[in-house]
């Protein structure tokens, strides 16, 4: 069965076709798009690496059927920010080391950018650290996560008196 | 996963028509997405339900009650303030479920729907009654999971947050089929193994969940209101156990109470005679001692010496005391956890 | 005087804490692992994995599979084509036996049983589903059998197997307090967030791989080796890994196969391990069971410490957890003794998992340290200083360096370990919770592999410097770089750095906490070679300032060389090599340890570990609020990313002492939790007040550059001063990893 959706995908509007009602968002992304910056960690759900933003909000791609998609805005990791450029979040996750490996790293960026706009973190450690939990590590570079989601609101939120580096988390 | 005609019907009626046995209903797909992957469910049609209108709202009506249509999302079902503050522990089970990602695809109705999280059920090569009638049950081998209601064939435990603090608030379920809608009392939503471990609910075959409603009075417990859920990581765990309790409290003495336990059946469970133990009360750590003990009455005798029904016990037991303290102003930063405030202060004994 | 966390400056690069050189590469996405390779034509490759862990497969539904549309090839024993290497013999010391569909037998849950081949994962995956194996099925042995046990002698990363020293039973049986406790730990899986994978492409009898590798060289030998071509012939890539904890460091019978499958249907081929395929194939740590008989006199100096663990290894091959080897070098213990037995099981073969041997080991020894401590009436910390080592135990060997004291002194102040109560149970937070402090010894050993590397002056004054290194996220992209450039005299910037590709000198094994520096040896030697060949030509040049003096006297620092004695006598890289025609200048160097110097000295890194946990009184849920590490290994290269592997080291000490656990399933012996949601590893939430102090050690004697390590030593020590926290805030001492509610609630 052959599928066709219209994806604003990283801001351009394009008509994509699939083969296979059985397409997630995350294998078209990885096999049928070129775009293989989101991750593929365990495939259900249970570990955030494939997190993108669908609408505006995080969502894991490996859950999503792409045929569902019709008329969605999707942002992957590699439409955060213009070319040359990063984004907030971006910048304070290289600030605090707030990675190792980088395989999980895509997931958590876009993860945290759908939980800033969300609003309901703000810069309380405790808060950031439940509001990341969908996102594992196993790195584990928790602590500077937290310190970048820290930093990053600020940046976003106060961008004049923000902080280079967030509270001790 | 098998390969299935994909259908995105317009409206309620066109859903209702595409429906046939071996179709699937497709909302957030957070379960069903889950479970076609690991060859669970292997529908040969799936039918997105998320392009039919009128299925996403969140009325708040001016006696108290609610409507919630199946297709709201659960974290914009926590966020929506007034039903927040309506429904406090809905609010805090709502969040202390899954991740994030998860809740912002995840759909009432679809949470309502969660299949049982038994490692033998995931295991499509292993004996599942539920899965596949007839075939047995392998987790017979550990002396079964569920504490109580579980029966010979099946003693999978019923995973969701979201569903024990509606049981407990008398929530009543909105159902179309074909042939027509009809309402359906939580408390007779979900059923127990039995002898028929593959039916799960009382739903039939090609009904759909259209919305959820909550009655008026169930806001007056907005005050006293908790949803405690143990785990064995602080966040992103299913419960061990979970308890939500709600207490109504006049002149120092319970007037109304609800308990409803998660973690430890195959539906959420709930006791009424734990609650009238209640009723007259001054809370205190007794009476809330005997009414959490009673609700664990009916668990199996095999259960007796495990020690998740000593856990079940207390974590009813703290529910109910957080009841008794109030709510709290704010949601707390880990919801539904043991830990409440990250409170660095110690103090010697 | 040793100080907290200065940045030390070796040259002008080393010591300081810059950020990830590949860092926006990988914020951005760019950065390229294994699987995000795709060349034209893939193939996709999916293994079907056994559902039992012992006997033989007798049926698979072939015909089913390949009907599937999109299904191309399914491969099983009954047609695996022919591999030159025998997978029953090992291609390298590493290498472990591995299952390549040699024959219908099982020998583990998820070993692989068929791999299908198709144009999309959706079909590979339906086709694995098809194929429906039926199976003769036997009771497989899944738990560790005191009475199947015999004696092993484990492979010890830099310890010998066994020791002893002194008669153990009698100085046990002549002690005034004595000890004897039994210890267990549970099998964890490493599961890295990058599932093993790989991307293999053939040409002709040349084989390229873009697959992750913790060890380049050796892998490209292995699989040069299963195929029958020469090594020169096989390219692997492995510019990133996402995460290997051990795991990625030796062929796996699903990546083999892969391969294969890619030179028999002649198109490129990519296979990624679905998660719950990362729990047979890939390596786990295995479980033990250890007991500790500990003794001391009347001073509470320890006469007797005698550690012997059984640990599991599978049916077919050896590798034991080597646990006991904790107790080998840490305390002055009169009486010592370590010994190791083995069970086998109907699992994969365990392999090394971050800080193997000590991980588990330290979480035993330091259980029951914190156990005698308590009967002698003593703070954890005062009984191990009287126990302090100043010399190896046992052989009396100098310890290269050790600054343990100074890591018990900086962590117990910045705990406030002082205001520790002696008895449990003794304090509350204002929410009632149980609050308890624990406290361990961490330590692992610094050994050293072989590397080379090569090192080019360009005309500009810029290098490259190239070595065949690993990065599993510990920041080799970036440490590596800051010591090249030191040895080059230049600012990091100036420097290019070629690293992750085959084609590059061998860098070595990303193993054993030693890659920073065998690999950091290698780059050093190659960049002092090329300074010694610039020098000679300056001083052999009448233009230049620097003519006539003496090799030795002359130093390279900001892309110049000068007089060491004279820094006036100054002369640029690129003025130099402008009037000698303008070429480049290339350099070598190599890195190992000489034998006799491991001899001479005995080498660790060494920490001190203060938790803090609390715990619900009625519910025994368990958070730990707050971890301080103090560590001591050597030089700090990089102190942010030092930081990182020892905060990341910590918390894999949290899901050591309270999540990590497989279960298995008594029938089939399968991973019952074989996903992320059942095998619980550490989330955010898990983790506050998080604290890593490290002192600074100037060790002449471990290695050119003083560098120790510090990708293993975070988890050691954690896990037994969790055990005692959780001890010392409840009064009950759990003696199984990981703690769990239940082990609690007990009365």
């Amino acid at each position: 069965m052959s599928l066709s959706i219209t994806l604003t995908l990283n801001g351009v509007t394009r008509a994509i076709a699939f083969e296979d009602a059985r397409v997630t968002l995350l294998d078209l992304l990885r096999d049928r798009l070129d775009l293989p910056g989101t991750k593929k960690g365990c495939d259900r759900g249970q570990c955030g690496a494939c997190t993108v933003l669908v609408n505006g909000r995080r969502t894991t791609a490996c859950l999503t059927l792409a045929a569902t998609l019709e008329g969605a805005e999707v942002t992957t990791i590699e439409g955060l920010a213009p070319e040359g450029t990063l984004h907030p979040v971006q910048q304070a996750f290289i600030d605090n080391d707030a990675f190792q490996c980088g395989y999980c790293t895509p997931g958590q960026i876009m993860s945290a950018v759908g939980l800033i706009a969300e609003g309901r973190a703000g810069t309380d450690p405790e808060r950031i650290r439940e509001g990341m939990s969908g996102n594992i590590c196993r790195c584990a570079a928790y602590h500077g996560i937290t310190l970048a989601v820290q930093q990053a609101t600020r940046s976003m939120v106060h961008p004049d008196t923000a902080a280079k580096t967030g509270d001790a988390a | 996963m098998k390969p299935f005609d994909f259908k995105q019907p317009a409206t309620l009626e066109q859903a209702l028509t595409l429906w046939h046995p071996g179709a699937a209903w497709l909302g957030g797909g957070t379960n069903l997405v889950d479970l076609m992957k690991i060859g669970v469910a292997r529908p040969d049609t799936v039918i997105d339900i998320t392009r039919i209108p009128g299925l996403s709202e969140i009325d708040l009506a001016d006696d108290g009650s609610a409507r919630i249509g199946a297709l709201v999302k659960n974290s914009d079902l926590a966020d929506h303030p007034g039903f927040a503050a309506r429904f406090p522990m809905v609010a805090e089970a709502l969040l202390s479920g899954a991740s994030g990602q998860l809740r912002n695809a995840a759909t009432l109705g679809g949470n309502l729907m969660q299949a049982p999280r038994c490692p033998w059920f995931q295991l499509p090569e292993s004996a599942c009654n539920r899965r596949n009638p007839g075939s047995g049950c392998d987790a017979r081998q550990v002396g079964g999971l569920a504490l109580i209601g579980a029966s010979e064939g099946c003693s999978a435990i019923h995973p969701s947050d979201l569903c024990v603090p509606l049981l407990a608030l008398d929530a009543v379920v909105e159902v179309a089929g074909p042939d027509g809608h009809r309402e359906v009392p939580f408390a007779t939503l979900h059923r127990l193994p039995g002898e028929h471990p593959e039916t799960a609910t009382t739903l039939a075959p090609g009904e759909l969940i259209v919305a959820l409603r909550l009655p008026a009075g169930a806001a007056r417990f907005a005050g006293h209101a908790a949803y405690l859920k143990v785990r064995e990581r602080t966040s992103f765990a299913f419960a061990l156990t979970s308890a939500a309790a709600a207490l109504e409290l006049r002149d120092g003495r319970i007037t109304a109470a609800r308990l409803a336990l998660g973690g430890i059946a195959p539906k959420p469970w709930r006791v009424p005679e734990a609650e009238a133990l209640l009723i007259g009360q001054p809370p205190g750590a007794e009476v809330f001692a005997r009414a959490a003990a009673h609700a664990l009455e009916g668990a199996d005798p095999a259960a007796r010496k495990n020690w998740r029904r000593l856990l079940a016990i207390r974590t009813a037991q703290k529910a109910l005391h957080m009841a008794a303290l109030g709510t709290p102003e704010t949601l707390p930063a880990l919801p539904g956890s043991v830990f409440r405030s990250p409170a660095q202060e110690v103090s010697h004994a | 005087m040793p100080e907290i966390a200065q940045p030390f400056r070796f040259g002008s690069n080393a010591g300081q804490p810059v950020t990830r050189r590949d860092g926006i590469a990988k914020v951005t996405g760019a950065a390229a692992f294994a699987a995000d390779t795709a060349p034209a034509g893939l193939l996709h490759a999916l293994c079907a994995p056994a559902a039992i862990a012992r006997g033989r497969v007798t049926h698979l539904d072939i015909a089913r599979a390949e009907s599937h549309p999109g299904v191309v090839r399914v491969l099983t024993p009954a047609n695996r084509p022919f591999l030159e290497g025998d997978p029953a013999e090992k291609p390298t010391m590493f290498s472990f036996r591995i299952e390549v569909l040699q024959d219908d037998s099982v020998r583990y849950a998820g070993q692989p049983i068929a791999m299908v081949l198709a144009e999309t994962p959706e079909a590979a995956a339906e086709g694995v589903r098809l194929l429906n194996p039926q199976y003769a099925a036997e009771t497989p042995r899944v738990t560790l059998d005191e009475e199947a046990a015999y004696p092993v002698e484990p492979g010890g990363f830099g310890r010998p197997a066994a020791t002893l020293h002194g008669d153990i039973e009698a100085a046990h049986g002549a002690a005034t307090r004595a000890l004897d406790v039994t210890y267990t730990t549970a099998p964890q899986y490493h599961n890295a967030m990058e599932t093993h994978a790989v991307v293999a492409e053939w040409t002709g009898d040349r084989l390229h791989l873009a697959l992750p590798s913790q060890a380049l060289a050796m892998s490209c030998a292995a699989y040069a080796w299963f195929f029958g071509i020469p090594v020169e012939n096989v390219t692997l890539s492995s510019p990133y890994l996402g995460g290997g904890f051990g795991s990625k460091a030796i062929p796996t019978g699903p990546q083999v196969l892969a391969i294969l499958a890619a030179r028999v249907l002649g198109r490129p081929v990519k296979l990624m391990l679905p998660r719950a395929q990362m729990f047979g194939p890939t390596g786990h740590r295995g479980a033990t069971r250890q007991r500790l008989r500990l003794g001391i006199d009347d001073d509470f100096a320890l006469t007797a410490l005698d550690h012997d663990s059984l640990s599991e290894t599978s049916s077919f091959d050896d590798f034991h957890e080597p646990a006991a080897n904790a107790s080998q070098g840490l305390y002055a213990a009169q009486a010592l003794r370590s010994t190791h037995r083995g069970v086998r099981l109907d699992v994969g073969t365990p392999g090394p998992m971050r800080a193997p041997g000590e991980a588990s080991g330290s979480a035993a020894l330091e259980c029951a340290m914190d156990e005698m401590a308590e009967q002698a009436g003593l703070d954890p910390l005062a009984f191990r200083l009287l126990n302090y080592a100043e010399t190896e135990p046992g052989t009396g060997r100098p310890y290269s360096s050790k600054a343990l004291r100074d890591c018990y002194r900086l962590g117990a102040e910045r705990f406030g370990w002082a205001h520790r109560p002696l008895t449990p149970r003794q304090m509350r937070d204002a929410e009632g919770m149980l609050v308890g402090w624990g406290m361990g010894t961490a330590l692992f050993p610094a050994p050293m592999f072989q590397a080379q590397a090569r090192a080019t002056l360009n005309p500009d004054g810029t290098a490259l410097v190239e070595t065949a290194a690993a990065d599993m996220g510990q920041g080799a992209w970036t440490a590596l770089a800051q010591i090249a450039a030191d040895a080059l005299g230049l600012p990091l910037e100036k420097v290019t750095f070629h690293s992750g590709h085959s084609s590059l000198p061998d860098g070595g094994v990303a193993g054993g906490s030693g890659h920073t520096a065998t690999a950091g040896g290698a780059l050093h030697a190659a960049g002092t070679d090329v300074i010694r060949q610039l020098a000679e030509i300056a001083t052999a040049d009448p233009a230049s300032p620097l003519h006539g003096a003496g090799n030795a006297r002359v130093a390279a620092r900001d892309g110049q060389l000068f007089l060491v004695d004279d820094e006036t006598r100054a002369e640029a890289f690129e003025a130099i090599l402008a009037r000698h025609g303008g070429q480049s200048l290339t350099g070598g160097g190599s890195a190992a340890r000489p034998p006799e110097d491991a001899q001479r000295h005995a080498m660790s890194s060494h920490g001190a570990v203060f938790a803090e946990v609390k715990v619900d009184p009625e519910l025994c849920q368990v958070r730990v609020t707050r971890l301080v590490g103090a560590f001591a290994a050597g030089r700090i290269i990089n102190p942010r990313l030092a930081d990182s592997q020892l905060y990341g080291g910590m918390i894999w000490g949290i899901g050591m002492a309270l999540h990590e656990e497989a279960h298995h399933d008594p029938r089939t012996g399968r991973v019952l939790n074989a996903d992320l949601a059942g095998y619980h590893v550490p989330v955010n939430a898990d983790v506050t007040g998080l604290e890593v102090l490290t002192v600074h050690e100037e060790d002449p004697h471990v290695n050119i550059l003083g560098i120790k390590g510090v990708g293993e030593i975070g988890v050691t020590g954690t896990v037994g001063a969790i055990g005692n926290a959780i001890w010392h805030a409840t009064g009950k001492r759990i003696r199984r990893f990981p703690i769990r509610i239940e082990d609690l609630l007990a009365e």
